[in-house]
C-alpha cells in the first residue's frame, strides 16, 4: 500500500513518543499514576475502535460498555475459575463478545437510526443485570483478585514476562496496552481502506442502492458489529486484568455513552478519530476536577459547543478532507 | 427459445390496494422492453419484486426458468439481473469513479480476508476494477466528471451515475426505472442511444419504466402497458399507439398524455 513520506512520519513520531517518549517525561518527573491514566486511555480508545466501525455503517451504537464488560468477565472467570493464561483468555474475551454480538445482532440490527441506538442503550444494563444475576460471575460481589498476567515462552523462549514477578507493572501494562491499541488501529485502517471497508462506506450512504449492487447488507452488518464488539472484549478484559477485578458496574450506560463521545469527538470521518477523542475527553474531564460540582456543567457545555462547531469532529481542523482516511 | 424473464401472475397487494393484479409476460433475451401507464399504475411496484426488493403476494417471476422474486435483492443481483431507482439514489459521498468502482465487487475474485492482507488476487481485482471504472466511464461519455463527487453532479449526471453503477456489476438484465426523467430532449435523445448501445455493444437485456413517449415508441421492442395495476396491452410500439384501450386509459387520466 501507498503510504506517503509525510504518513510514514507521523506513525514515527507517535510510536516515538509512545514506546520512548511518555516513559522518559513521567521517569524524569516521577508521576507514575500517568501510566495508569495512559493505559487507561489506551484502553478506552480500543473499545472506542469497535464503535467507530459501527458509525460507518451507519449504526450508532451506545452499547460498547457491554461488550466490555462481557469481555471483563470471561477473561476474569477463564484465568481464576478454569486456570487459564491471560494471553489466551484475552482474544477467548474478544471472540466471546463477538459470539455475543451476532447473536444479539441478528435481529436488532435491522433496526435503524435511533432505534437501533436505544436498544443498544439497554445493552449495557442487561450486560450489568446478567452478571448480577448469574452464579458463574458471582452477583454483586464480582471476580477479584484476579491473578496478574503469567509469563508466555515458546520452547523455552520467553516471549512475555511474568507480570507478578515484574517491579513495575505499570509500565508494563503500559507498553501492552499502547501495542494493542496500536494493532487496533492498524486493523481498523486497512479494514476502512479495503473492499469491507468500501462496502461499508456503500451501505452508510445509502443501503438500497447497496443492496441493489449485490451487496448482503445483513451479513456485513453482523460481520461488522462482530468486529466491533470483539474491540470491546479486548479493552474489556484489558482493564478487568489490570484491575485485578471486575464488579457489574466495572462498565455502565455512562462508558458506553462516552465510548460513543469518543467518536464524535476525534471525528467521524477519521479512522484515528477515536484515538484522538478518547484522549481528551479522558484529560478534559480529569481537568475540569478542580471545578468541583460544576465539572459535569463545564464538560457537557464544551462537548455541546464542539460537536455545534466542529461536527466534523476535532481532526477535521488539521487535516485536510479524507487526507488520512 | 425460451424466454429470458418470465412475469408469471404476479399480483402484489399492500392491504386494501392492488397495486400489481394477476400480471403475466416474457421478455426475450437481448430486448428492450418498456413498462408505461400512468401514475400509480404499479410500474415500479413491478420492477421492485423482479428484482426481489418487495416480495410478491402471488405468482412468481423467473430469469432463466429459475425463481428469482420473493429472494433477496443482492442475491437477485448476484444473478445478473440489476435494478436502478426512481428516485435519485447514489452514494452521496463518493466520487463518480469510486461508486463505479465499488459496484463492481461481484466480480472481485479474491476474498474479504484476501484484500485485508493485501493477498496478489486482491492487488489484481483493484487494478481491474480501476481499469474498467475507467473503460465503462469512457463508453458512457463521463469521462469528464469521473472524479466529481457525486452529491455535486446536475440532476442528468445523477440519472448517467445511477445507470453506470448498474452496469458495472456486469448485470445480464437491467431495470430502469424512469431513466430519463429530468432530462431535457437532446439529454434523453443521447441517453436512448446509449440505452440501445448498452444493449448491442454489452448484451444487456434491458427492461424500462418510462412517462417520456416518443423516447419509449423510439427505443423499445416491445411495450407493456399498466394501468389500475392491470396489465391492459402489450405490443409492439405501433400496436400500442393504435390500441383502443391504451389511448382510453391515458386519455382518461389527468396527468399524462400519450405523446405520438
Ligand atoms: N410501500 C407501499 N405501501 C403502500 N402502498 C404502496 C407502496 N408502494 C406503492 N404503493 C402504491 O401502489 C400503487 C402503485 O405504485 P407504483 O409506485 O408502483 O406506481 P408507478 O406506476 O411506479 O407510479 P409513478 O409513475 O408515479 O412512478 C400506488 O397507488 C402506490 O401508492
Ligand atoms: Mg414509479
Amino acid at each position: 500500500m501507498g503510504f506517503s513520506g509525510k504518513q510514514l512520519m507521523g506513525v514515527g513520531i507517535f510510536l516515538f513518543v509512545i514506546f520512548i517518549g511518555v516513559p522518559l517525561i513521567i521517569a524524569a518527573t516521577g508521576r507514575w499514576d500517568f501510566y495508569y491514566t495512559l493505559t487507561s486511555v489506551a484502553l478506552l480508545a480500543i473499545a472506542s475502535a469497535g464503535v467507530w466501525l459501527t458509525f460507518y455503517i451507519g449504526r450508532i451504537n451506545i452499547g460498547q460498555g457491554a461488550f466490555a464488560l462481557i469481555g471483563a468477565y470471561v477473561s476474569a472467570i477463564l484465568v481464576v475459575k478454569a486456570g487459564w493464561s491471560f494471553w489466551i483468555s484475552l482474544p477467548a474475551a474478544g471472540l466471546f463478545a463477538a459470539l455475543v454480538a451476532i447473536l444479539i445482532g441478528l435481529p436488532i440490527l435491522r433496526l435503524r437510526g435511533v432505534y437501533f441506538a436505544m436498544i443498544t442503550l439497554v445493552l449495557t444494563q442487561v450486560a450489568t443485570l446478567t452478571a448480577l444475576a448469574l452464579p458463574i460471575t458471582n452477583g454483586a460481589k464480582g471476580i477479584s483478585s484476579i491473578p496478574l498476567p503469567s509469563g508466555v515462552s515458546i520452547f523455552g523462549i520467553p516471549l512475555i514476562p511474568d507480570f507478578s514477578s515484574m517491579e513495575n507493572t505499570k509500565l508494563a501494562f503500559y507498553i501492552t496496552a499502547c501495542i494493542l491499541m496500536i494493532v487496533t488501529y492498524a486493523a481498523l485502517y486497512r479494514l476502512v481502506n479495503s473492499r469491507l471497508g468500501h462496502l461499508c462506506r456503500s451501505m452508510q450512504q445509502n443501503e438500497e442502492l447497496a443492496s441493489s449492487i449485490g451487496v448482503n447488507i445483513s451479513y456485513i452488518r453482523i460481520v461488522i458489529f462482530a468486529i466491533s464488539s470483539f474491540f470491546g472484549g479486548i479493552g474489556g478484559a484489558m482493564f478487568g486484568s489490570i484491575a485485578q477485578s471486575v464488579y457489574p458496574s466495572s462498565f455502565q450506560v455512562a462508558d458506553s455513552v462516552n465510548f460513543m463521545l469518543n467518536c464524535f469527538l476525534g471525528g467521524l470521518g477519521y479512522v484515528f478519530g477515536p484515538m484522538l477523542g478518547t484522549l481528551v475527553l479522558y484529560f478534559g474531564w480529569d481537568l475540569l476536577f478542580e471545578f468541583g460540582k460544576y465539572q459535569m456543567l463545564i464538560y457537557s457545555t464544551i462537548l455541546i459547543l464542539l460537536i455545534r462547531f466542529l461536527p466534523n469532529g476535532l481532526l477535521s481542523l488539521s487535516i485536510g478532507k479524507g487526507d488520512k482516511k | 427459445m425460451s424466454p429470458l424473464i418470465q412475469v408469471k401472475n404476479v399480483t402484489k397487494k399492500y392491504g386494501g390496494l392492488t397495486a400489481n393484479n394477476d400480471i403475466s409476460f416474457d421478455v426475450a433475451e437481448n430486448e428492450i422492453l418498456s413498462v408505461i401507464g400512468p401514475n400509480g399504475a404499479g410500474k415500479s411496484t413491478l420492477f421492485k419484486m423482479i428484482s426481489s426488493f418487495v416480495p410478491t403476494t402471488s405468482g412468481e417471476v423467473l430469469y432463466r426458468g429459475e425463481r428469482i422474486s420473493n429472494l433477496k435483492p443482492h442475491i437477485v443481483a448476484r444473478k445478473g439481473v440489476v435494478r436502478t431507482f426512481q428516485e435519485t439514489t447514489i452514494f452521496k459521498s463518493m466520487t463518480v469513479r469510486e461508486s463505479v468502482v465499488v459496484a463492481q465487487h461481484l466480480r472481485a475474485k479474491a476474498s474479504l480476508a484476501g484484500y485485508f492482507w493485501g493477498s496478489k488476487a486482491a492487488k489484481e481485482d483493484v487494478d481491474a476494477f480501476g481499469k474498467y471504472a475507467d473503460e465503462l466511464l469512457e463508453f458512457l461519455g463521463m469521462s469528464p466528471i469521473s472524479n466529481e463527487q457525486a452529491s455535486n453532479l446536475p440532476q442528468g449526471s445523477l440519472r448517467a451515475l445511477g445507470i453506470a453503477i448498474g452496469l458495472a456489476t456486469d448485470p445480464k438484465v437491467l431495470l430502469l426505472d424512469e431513466p430519463f426523467a429530468g432530462m431535457n430532449h437532446d439529454e434523453t435523445m443521447q441517453m436512448v442511444d446509449l440505452v440501445r448501445s448498452v444493449r448491442d455493444e454489452r448484451g444487456v437485456t434491458v427492461m424500462l419504466v418510462e412517462h417520456d413517449m416518443p423516447a419509449v415508441m423510439n427505443i423499445s421492442d416491445r411495450i407493456v402497458v399498466l394501468n389500475f395495476g392491470e396489465k391492459i396491452a402489450e405490443g409492439t410500439p405501433s400496436e400500442i399507439q393504435n390500441n383502443e384501450k391504451v389511448i382510453e386509459a391515458y386519455l382518461g387520466s389527468v396527468d399524462d398524455e400519450i405523446g405520438m
